[in-house]
């Protein structure tokens, strides 16, 4: 029973970084702007709050940093694509590119240094003492506590209130908010905005909880795993949490049977989240599916008022 | 007073040049800051770099060592996007290419000899085509998006790089990193000059292969058409999805031979990072490159430069990662160039302020 417990309770912390870039993303292209350029935005995202931790020692300085450098990069990311109407798939694949080199750069005074600093777990009193889901859910860290608020506002927020309406219709009819009177490209920009400030908290999570230290292959595509996973997930934040938690739970069986010693190279199992991504991928948007495409109906596309 | 823009009748010769240079200058600005903040020298680094890149007829050779398996990556990379397919996976492909190179190169004994090379050629290629295939193949069965697909089977491939270099292909005895056996005399391409290797040729005749393709067949033709308007080819009765797995076999081809040049022209043995980020820079290069094939030997050629200049700012105690910041950043301020050469921006008054007047 206890291994069971060990391992529900690490998939939360290997989903948590996924779902963090996920929730991000469903907010961007729930606006109609689609950001590929996750990996990059959580490499900046992680080695800015690594960064801070080491020189300040304060891991509120290493969040605030975290959230800037997310929020910087929207900043750039939606001058490109909203004002300049640049192609967003390479719009995306230029800020991976940039966020690598960004981070590398950056980064190259830290590797292989202890950041002095990182979260610990707290255990939330009396309910820590639930058995079964008391260990598995509430021993944890603030940022997984911060996902178990943030997962369900999301959706109570995109689903069920007025801003959340005009967020999903930012992405579906633009045209209809301008007729409205509402600023489509100030919106836009907000939510591509919170989107990256959102992915890059998961990549701080990665250098300065569940690592923790700095290398330049850090994220590992984790950033392309969350890309893919807002598609599986319907750009819906509860499904998100859920595919988030899946892949988790891969990547943990994978690590422990390669740590029971499993008669299969532990390079195969490491393929098996991007195997995984890709049969996801194929599953839910493959035409044999029976699904609906929830996709917005104008993502990627500029809203050029003058076009019409 | 307030910005307007107004869409351009046709493009000033003159913006052709100033905009990418422009860019690029905004890219050496960004890096120079960066490194000022870091307590770099950046004049000093920018100058280690021209001249590790271009300062002598050696380093300049290698140089164009360095050109050669993005020019290859960024061709097959410019087809792809030439159909409007995102494959981004020519690292992968690249890798599967080195992969298959080696094993004719160094466990195919029946053939040892002069027929080694050919085969390593051919194989290369095919073992990038089916990679690339495989990752278009649920968009022509189930229409599935294929950019993410083929960035994941970038992942796939390097941890399958990893298992023979960590396992069974490793060469203990020479030493303790995770290198295959060198190559023999006949499994390495020629050297032309210094360490360029006829790799070169090859890249070469694919680019005036590609321009003669599209330019004079009809297939060429076609694929330009359903790059544009994929609906519109269709209809018009054109075989989509045959011209794409063509495409796509001959994008991922052509980064397999990038691998083939690396590992039997440049380095001579199979290491884990025998890749190192070619097939990412490669879609860089294919986009400032607009797709045209002699634009990406040139562009290669530049990017190649910052590749070896890349290694001398390391002294100055500079990660090598500037390189991949620049050439980011260079990509960054392109895409965002792209508005003034299809717009003009002009200054008007408002209707306002001229009613005053």
């Amino acid at each position: 029973m206890s291994w069971i417990i060990s391992i529900l309770a690490s998939s939360i912390a290997l989903a948590a970084p996924v779902l963090y870039g996920t929730l991000g993303e469903i907010y961007t292209e729930r606006a109609g702007i689609s950001n590929l350029g996750l990996e990059g935005v959580m490499l900046v995202g992680a080695i800015s709050g690594y960064a801070m931790a080491s020189a300040t020692g304060n891991l509120l300085l290493a969040v605030v940093a975290t959230i800037s450098a997310g929020l910087a990069l929207g900043l750039i990311y939606g001058f490109l694509t909203i004002t300049l109407q640049a192609n967003q798939i390479v719009s995306g694949l230029a800020m991976v590119i940039f966020g690598s080199g960004l981070s590398g750069v950056v980064g190259a005074p830290y590797a292989g240094i202890a950041p002095g600093v990182t979260f610990s777990k707290v255990s939330i009193p009396l309910l820590s003492e639930i058995p079964v889901l008391g260990p598995i859910l509430f021993q944890q860290d603030v940022f997984i506590y911060a996902l178990y608020i943030l997962v369900p506002l999301s959706f109570y927020y995109i689903f069920k209130t007025k801003h959340g309406l005009r967020l999903r219709a930012l992405g579906d009819d633009p045209a209809a908010l301008d007729a409205a009177g509402i600023n489509v490209t100030l919106l836009r920009y907000l939510y591509v905005m919170l989107g990256t400030a959102i992915t890059a908290i998961g990549g701080v999570y990665i250098s300065l909880v569940y690592t923790p230290f700095w290398n330049e292959n850090l994220i590992a595509g984790k950033g392309w795993i969350a890309a893919a996973l807002v598609i599986f997930a319907s750009w819906n934040p509860i499904y998100a949490a859920g595919g988030a938690f899946l892949f988790g739970l891969i990547e943990v069986v994978g690590l422990r049977l390669q740590m029971m010693g499993v008669n299969v190279s532990p390079y195969f199992l490491s393929m098996l989240p991007y195997l995984c991504t890709i049969l996801v991928l194929i599953f839910s948007t493959g035409s044999f599916s029976k699904r609906r495409s929830a996709a917005p109906a104008m993502l990627g596309k500029h809203y050029d008022r003058e076009a019409r | 007073m307030r910005l307007k823009l107004e869409k351009r009748e046709k493009l000033p010769f003159y913006t052709k040049i100033i905009i990418p240079v422009v860019c690029v200058l905004i890219a050496l600005l960004f890096c120079g800051i960066l490194m000022k903040l870091m307590g770099h020298n950046p004049l000093e680094a920018y100058q280690k770099m021209v001249k590790g890149s271009m300062g002598s007829a050696r380093n300049l050779s290698e140089s164009v060592l360095q050109s050669i398996p993005l020019m290859l990556c960024a061709l097959g990379v410019s087809i792809s996007f030439k159909m409007s397919v995102n494959n981004i996976g020519a690292e992968g492909q690249y890798v599967m290419g080195a992969w298959a190179a080696t094993g004719i190169a160094l466990y195919c004994p029946w053939i040892a000899g002069e027929m080694t090379l050919p085969t390593m050629i051919v194989m290369a290629f095919v073992a990038g085509a089916i990679w690339a295939v495989v990752g278009v193949l649920p968009k022509i069965l189930w229409g599935v998006n294929e950019t993410i697909i083929t960035l994941m089977l970038n992942y796939v491939a390097l941890f399958w790089l990893d298992y023979w270099c960590y396992g069974s292909w490793r060469d203990t005895a020479a030493s303790n990193l995770p290198f295959s056996k060198s190559f023999d005399d006949f499994a390495r391409l020629g050297t032309l000059y210094q360490r360029v290797h006829v790799g070169i040729f090859i890249a070469l005749i694919a680019a005036v292969a590609i321009f003669l393709f599209f330019r004079y067949t009809s297939s060429g033709y076609q694929i330009r058409v359903i790059g544009i308007n994929r609906a519109a080819a269709n209809y018009g009765g054109m075989n989509v999805h045959t011209k794409m797995i063509l495409v796509m076999a001959c994008s991922g081809g052509l980064a397999g031979l990038a691998g083939l040049c690396q590992v039997a022209g440049t380095v001579g043995q199979l290491q884990p990072d025998i890749a190192g980020g070619a097939g990412y820079t490669a879609i860089i290069i294919a986009y400032l490159a607009k797709f045209n094939p002699f634009y990406v030997l040139l562009v290669s050629l530049l990017f190649g430069c910052m590749d070896q200049g890349g290694f001398s700012i390391q002294l100055l105690n500079i990660s090598i990662n500037l390189v991949t910041l620049l050439q980011g950043t260079i990509l960054l301020a392109v895409l965002g160039g792209e508005m003034f050469t299809r717009y003009r921006v002009t200054l008007r008054k408002d209707a306002k302020e001229v009613a005053v007047k």
